[in-house]
């Protein structure tokens, strides 16, 4: 690892010219768009909006076009999807087949499984989910038990994943499964595609401490898919998941989780702040523009094909470090109790948030997890 | 250009810059040697147009060489004589060699073509025989001041850097000319926020390099000390806080041209004012008693980073400014203000 890897980057011209067209877009298709959805962030899911964005060309737009997609440059993307979060768009139907399952079908798929999803992915159609916890295996991912055998060119699959964020509103998880068995716990994994609407699978939604549900615990018994369903190489799914992570942890999704509380603290302080909520909102934008300048460098890296693990996991710790300081400084700055029935709207706002907040440390790799990622950077393990 | 400018200069620190010379430097023995080399090295004129003497070089192209500077813990105003020529050279004046340092701070006045006021806080200012400010009059004025007619009232900062105050009374300067209408009148202090801030991303590469080395050397309880996870995650943060600076000091610089980035600029002085606290903190923990005595030169560094996050606008100071533009213009100024690197209703913050 090196700190001089985080080199500033621009957003090209041609990249840059889309955001005023972003924004007309979305002034209109969210102006009638409550504010207490919009903290939501990339959890708010709408599946008709996710096909207009896809009419758009706005999904899937960094794929090739012989697939739908846009050829466009992954700071394009960067554009359309910053400007979808700041806006509180629902982004959540096609998020994660966008940000993760379409790079990796492109990637690591057959043509088959190309022409069968990337298509219909970048239409806004075909929603992904990413199985990759099970019960007692979260942080320590390369524990889990879901196992696939082979019987002739099928698979069966037994096990359980757990917190599979909008499993029962998706057409296909890309789970990770054992397969084989090795000394070496990250060895022996495969990476599967599995269709959610065959039998066999059982899909509970798992509320969440706000009442929501946003992720589920999801059963195999005796599930059978085709061998067709493997994404990548048998026995490289370790490989093919850790290379995945640094597009996961780099995104500008791990520092605007809250920049809908941002947005009503501003405005519940006023023009006129007083010398704390000054200070407070200040440093805040400053780590703002800092951390998007760190998120960009880490986009130009994975744009020249890099593997930036290590300068990921920094900007998704000090990202959710930024998204769980906004609802404590929030209800320091102004004497406003959180509301979860009524009440303005930044009371409701702040309530939300405020709830949300521990998730934010947690997805995606745990703080623990990235500083130990961080520590081996440098070399401490 | 960029290239050859830091692994020049990081030759040059790393023969001439030792714990030695550093220390003397505190006590008050100006280390000759070394500010002979930097001014035969050109990189005090770096920034002054090549017709005016210089090299002609963007803020973009120095930010390495600033960030040397506080790795370096170096004990000459090489960085004040950088802002301070590229301030002549952008008001058409010709940069001048020798040692120099420039005044943010103070009440200067010109009238009839003479300078009278006070200035504080001058870097280096007993060091050098001159300096530039810029002083009220009919116009803003940018003046180069020779020193020897002040008197001087001197100050150190926590390194021992001289930090002084020199008052003149009716002095006439060395060289003057009208501050360019485009560059606002606390341009020098903006300056020195943005090279504070990439000497504290500098110092904050140092901290880091000490710490986890150290981590990983210390023996306690028959491992080192770095293989503790309490410890890992205090660097971990550490090194984030570093790499936040770092990218923030970055791109203030690349921003910047004939005028500064002032967003990017306060960003870079919030951050890394808030880190090198962190930084500083995270390191003496790790280091243990060692850290704290004289002998070790953990404090060279950590002794700066604890006044320069203070100097030309602390972390308060700088977000107290930013927050009441961005609150001036309501919520949606902020994610326009973000995206395009500048804020609209910052007239009260403008240089």
């Amino acid at each position: 690892m090196s700190i001089d890897q985080f080199k500033y980057s621009r957003i090209p011209p041609e990249a840059e010219a889309l955001r005023g067209d972003v924004r007309a877009i979305l002034a209109d298709a969210l102006k009638d768009y409550p504010t207490i959805r919009r903290a939501d962030s990339w959890m708010g899911f709408d599946a008709e909006f996710s096909r207009r964005l896809g009419a758009q060309g706005w999904v899937g737009m960094a794929l090739p076009k012989a697939y739908g997609g846009g050829d466009a440059s992954p700071f394009a993307r960067y554009v359309v999807i910053e400007e979808l979060l700041a806006a509180g768009a629902p982004v959540s139907a096609h998020w994660f087949a966008d940000r993760q399952s379409g790079p990796q079908i492109l990637h690591y798929g057959t043509d088959a499984q190309r022409d069968r999803h990337l298509p219909a992915i970048c239409r806004g159609e075909q929603f992904f989910c990413i199985g990759m916890s099970e019960p007692n295996s979260g942080s320590d991912l390369a524990s889990i038990k879901t196992r696939a055998v082979r019987k002739g060119e099928k698979w069966v699959i037994n096990g359980q994943k757990v917190w599979t964020t909008n499993a029962h509103r998706s057409h296909y998880m890309i789970a990770l499964v054992r397969t084989g068995e090795n000394s070496k716990r990250q060895e022996g994994l495969s990476q599967f595609i599995i269709d959610l609407s065959l039998p066999g699978i059982t899909i509970r939604p798992i509320k969440d401490l706000t009442g929501s549900e946003h992720f589920n615990e999801v059963f195999f018994d005796d599930l059978v898919v085709g061998d067709d369903a493997i994404i990548g190489t048998e026995g490289q799914g370790w490989s093919q998941v850790t290379a995945e992570l640094a597009f996961e942890r780099s995104g500008p999704e791990r520092f605007l989780s809250s920049i809908a509380l941002l947005h009503t603290l501003i405005d519940a302080v006023g023009k006129h702040p007083d010398a704390l909520q000054a200070k407070e909102i200040g440093r805040l934008a400053a780590r703002l523009v800092t951390l998007r300048h760190m998120s960009l460098a880490v986009t130009a890296q994975l744009a020249a094909g890099k593997n930036p693990a290590w300068e990921a996991s920094v900007v998704k710790d000090l990202g959710a470090v930024f998204e769980q300081e906004i609802p404590e400084l929030a209800q320091l700055l102004c004497e406003l109790p959180p509301t979860s029935a009524g009440g303005c709207d930044h009371a409701q706002v702040l309530a939300y948030l405020t709830q949300m907040a521990p998730s934010f440390s947690l997805r995606g790799g745990t703080r623990e997890i990235l500083r130990g990622i961080i520590a081996r950077g440098l070399g401490l393990r | 250009m960029r290239e050859i400018f830091d692994s020049t200069l990081e030759r040059l620190f790393s023969d001439l810059v030792t714990v030695d010379v550093v220390l003397a430097a505190e006590g008050g023995n100006w280390p000759t040697e070394l500010w002979q080399n930097i001014e035969e090295s050109g990189f005090t004129m770096a920034l002054v147009p090549e017709e005016l003497g210089g090299a002609g070089a963007s803020w973009a192209d120095v930010c390495g060489i600033i960030r040397l500077c506080g790795r370096f813990n170096l004990p000459v105003p090489l960085p004040e004589a950088m802002l301070a020529n590229w301030l002549l050279g952008a008001s058409g004046l010709e940069g001048v060699a020798g040692t120099l340092s420039f005044a943010s701070a103070g009440d200067l006045r010109i009238e009839n073509g003479v300078v009278s006021g006070s200035v504080t806080g001058v870097p280096w200012g007993r060091e050098v025989s001159r300096i530039v400010a810029i002083a009220q009059g009919e116009v803003p004025t940018v003046v180069l001041l020779s020193v020897e007619a002040a008197g001087l009232e001197p100050s150190a900062n926590t390194a021992g850097e001289a930090r002084d105050t020199f008052v003149f009374a009716s002095v006439k300067p060395l060289a003057a000319a009208a501050l360019p209408t485009a560059v606002g009148t606390r341009v020098l202090e903006t300056g020195g926020a943005m090279l504070r801030a990439a000497q504290i991303a500098g110092a904050l590469e140092a901290t880091l390099n000490l710490t986890s080395t150290y981590a990983g050397e210390r023996v306690q309880f028959g491992k080192a000390i770095g293989s503790f996870q309490a410890i890992q995650h205090q660097i971990a943060v550490l090194s984030e806080h570093a790499a936040a600076s770092v990218m923030a000091a970055e791109a203030a610089f690349a921003e910047s041209g004939d005028t500064f980035a002032v967003l990017q600029v306060m960003a870079a002085k919030i951050c890394a004012s808030e880190a090198a606290g962190i930084a500083a903190s995270v390191a003496h923990g790790v280091h243990g008693a060692i850290g704290f005595t004289h002998e070790h030169a953990l404090h060279l560094t950590t002794r700066r980073l604890w006044s320069w996050r203070s100097e030309y606008g602390s972390l308060t100071y700088w977000s107290q400014q930013l927050g009441r533009a961005i609150c001036a213009g309501g919520s949606g100024s902020l994610w326009p203000a973000i995206t395009c690197g500048a804020l609209a209703e910052a007239k009260e913050v403008t240089v």
